[in-house]
């Protein structure tokens, strides 16, 4: 992405100087990052690349229960697994797009809180005061615990007869009539929605903080003496030097959430409710419980699809307008 | 640092931030409490409705767990597995970061390229092409990957692998290349370089990078569910056993759920002064 090409910059400066290293034999000074290269290169191809060709090519199979032994003997079914997957008409395509709805519009709402949280909390906690070291570890807890350890304690709290949130609203607060259900039925979004953005917006609070310690403290002090206010400091200086940091943040918050398959499994189990149908549980499911593997992989791919040409479209756009405000 | 800054921050300022991190702080430690307050409660207060205080403290559920579910064998697989998976990713991850960020060669771009993108990846769409492909190694070679912890590392060292090149890749090129060519000119091979200068001098990256990989290894569901069977077993699949019995024995599940976090959660908040560090120096650009 955009990060490694600014990485490499100064690798072919020095790559020009005359290298006063000694050589070992051409071959070998050759030979030797590919060498260096080649555990890496090894696995990628083992457990992304290879499998990621299968999966192509199992979609355009006939891929059921019947030929899982030997998948090589599927029958190939052309188009028929996109086609099935396509039809908005037809149960398993409208169900898809519900899906792919349902997902779009809580990763949005979910990267934003998260990332809106996590640079409020970084900039709130740019100066130094008494508790902050203990703050800051505390804000990293939800991050560093076990997903499942996590999202099992918010089971628990989202409980209908024994958990917290119904005791707080209803017994405590009497918000409610009477106590709701929210792992199953349209407040499962909201339970996921929650859960999400507790455990994802530490993420964003690291990273930004890592951001604010590059922008150089003469800024602020020549724009105090200039006599900006901390609100102006703010608007004026430390928002407009996170560009290049939030853009690969979205991205990479985007991506995660977008493709979140470990919340939503561990909070509603095998039977994700309908308002929270995150696309990778639909996926799975649409697999392993109805041993249909040939569209699942087909699904797959189209969301693979989607997530290339978003990504593209991001970068392009943002580092388009990024050069744009640099020239200004 | 913004701490000398000459003037002080407004009040609007100061009570915007009270009551900010006052609130967040709410919100992050709710689930930690429940959690903590309900591994020490019996069990009666956790069947019937929530109590913020509890009847009274036991300890027992910390002695239940080790018999309700093997938990002791699911935390010696993830221990192992985590463990592995970590060693080999951070080794790995040295040596690929140090070829791109030192040397030029064909292809250098292709291969960060498609390693970053790699991370797009939705996980659901080689789940079943690797559950087949390990199948088939093991058929063909006898190697039993699936089903193994062997196959586990293999598959979560490399999910870690991507992210550890790249913020490692940005961690070397901070440091200068006149130490390693000087060490070069004083005889030392390539690799003495790397591991007498460069290694040195990255540590902070490279415990980010191990914690990274750790947390990915340990924290793991998706392939956890799929690949392993009773003996291979790690926490990530073992845990959702307490509810699938009769009774759902919350406060067991919660102290277990603390038991299984302790370990991570320590080690970060032990290291996160590195990861902050690394972050800054290799992701952050």
């Amino acid at each position: 992405m955009t990060t490694t090409a600014e990485v490499e910059k100064p690798r072919t400066d020095a790559g020009s100087e005359p290298a006063p290293r000694p050589r070992p034999g051409r071959i070998r000074r050759i030979g030797l990052p590919y060498l260096l290269l080649l555990p890496a290169l090894v696995l990628e191809l083992l457990v992304h690349l290879v499998p990621m060709v299968i999966g192509i090519v199992m979609s355009f199979k006939e891929l059921t229960q019947f030929y899982i032994r030997d998948w090589g003997t599927a029958p190939w079914s052309g188009l028929d697994n996109y086609k099935v997957s396509v039809d908005f008409d037809a149960p398993v395509g409208e169900a898809l797009l519900h899906s792919f709805l349902v997902t779009i519009g809580f990763t949005l709402l979910s990267v934003g809180l998260c990332w809106l949280i996590g640079t409020a909390a970084a900039i709130f906690m740019q100066d130094t005061f008494r508790g902050r070291g203990l703050l800051r570890a505390l804000f990293l807890v939800p991050y560093a615990l076990p997903v499942y350890a996590a999202v099992i304690t918010w089971v628990f709290m989202f409980q209908h007869d024994n958990g917290l949130v119904n005791h707080v609203l209803h017994d405590q607060l009497h918000l409610t009539d009477k106590p709701s259900f929210w792992l199953i039925g349209d407040n499962s979004f909201y339970a996921l929605l929650t859960v999400s953005v507790w455990k994802g917006w530490p993420f964003a609070f690291l990273i930004v903080m890592a951001g604010l310690q590059n922008i150089p403290g003469e800024l602020y002090e020549a724009a105090a003496l200039d006599g900006a206010g901390r609100w102006q400091q703010i608007r004026r200086i430390t928002l407009p030097s996170l560009g290049a940091v939030n853009q690969v943040l979205l991205l990479v918050l985007f991506l995660w959430t977008f493709n979140d398959f470990n919340t939503p499994f561990v909070l509603f189990g095998r039977a994700a409710p309908e308002a929270a149908d995150l696309i990778s549980v639909h996926i799975y499911q649409a697999s392993f419980v109805t041993w249909n593997f040939g569209t699942g992989s087909a699904m797959s791919v189209l969301l693979l699809l989607f997530l290339l040409a978003v990504t593209g479209v991001y970068l392009a756009v943002t580092s388009r307008g990024r050069r744009a405000s640099h020239a200004r | 640092m913004r701490a000398d800054s000459p003037m002080a921050p407004p009040r609007s300022f100061l009570w915007s931030r009270r009551i900010f991190l006052t609130l967040l702080t709410g919100f992050v430690l709710l689930p930690v409490y429940v959690m903590v307050s309900s591994s020490l409660k019996p069990l009666a207060d956790v069947t019937g409705k929530f109590r913020w205080l509890p009847s009274g403290l036991t300890i027992r559920p910390y002695i239940d767990i080790w018999s309700t579910v093997p938990l002791a064998r699911y935390f010696v697989n993830s221990l192992v597995v985590a463990g592995a998976a970590t060693v080999c990713s951070v080794v790995i991850a040295v040596f690929s970061a140090y070829a791109v960020s030192r040397y030029d060669f064909r292809g250098k771009r292709v291969f960060t390229v498609t390693v970053l993108s790699t991370q797009m990846f939705p996980g659901i769409l080689f789940l079943l092409p690797l559950f087949l492909l390990y199948v088939n190694i093991g058929n063909a070679t006898g190697i039993a990957l699936f089903g193994s912890r062997g196959g586990l590392i293999l598959t979560y060292l490399t999910f870690s692998l991507p992210f550890s090149i790249w913020m490692l890749i940005g961690y070397f090129d901070s440091v200068p290349r006149d130490l390693d060519e000087a060490a070069l000119v004083d005889g030392c091979g390539p690799l003495g370089a790397l591991f007498r200068i460069v290694v040195p001098a990255a540590i902070p990256g490279i415990v980010a990078v191990a914690v990274y990989a750790f947390m990915t290894a340990w924290g793991e569901v998706l392939f956890a569910s799929v690949m392993t069977n009773d003996t291979t077993r790690t926490l990530a699949v073992g845990l959702q056993g307490y509810s699938t019995l009769n009774d759902v024995y919350w406060n067991q599940i919660m102290a277990a759920s603390l038991v299984v976090s302790v370990p991570v959660v320590a080690g970060f908040l032990l290291l996160q002064r590195y990861l902050v560090a690394g972050l800054t120096a290799g992701a952050v650009k």
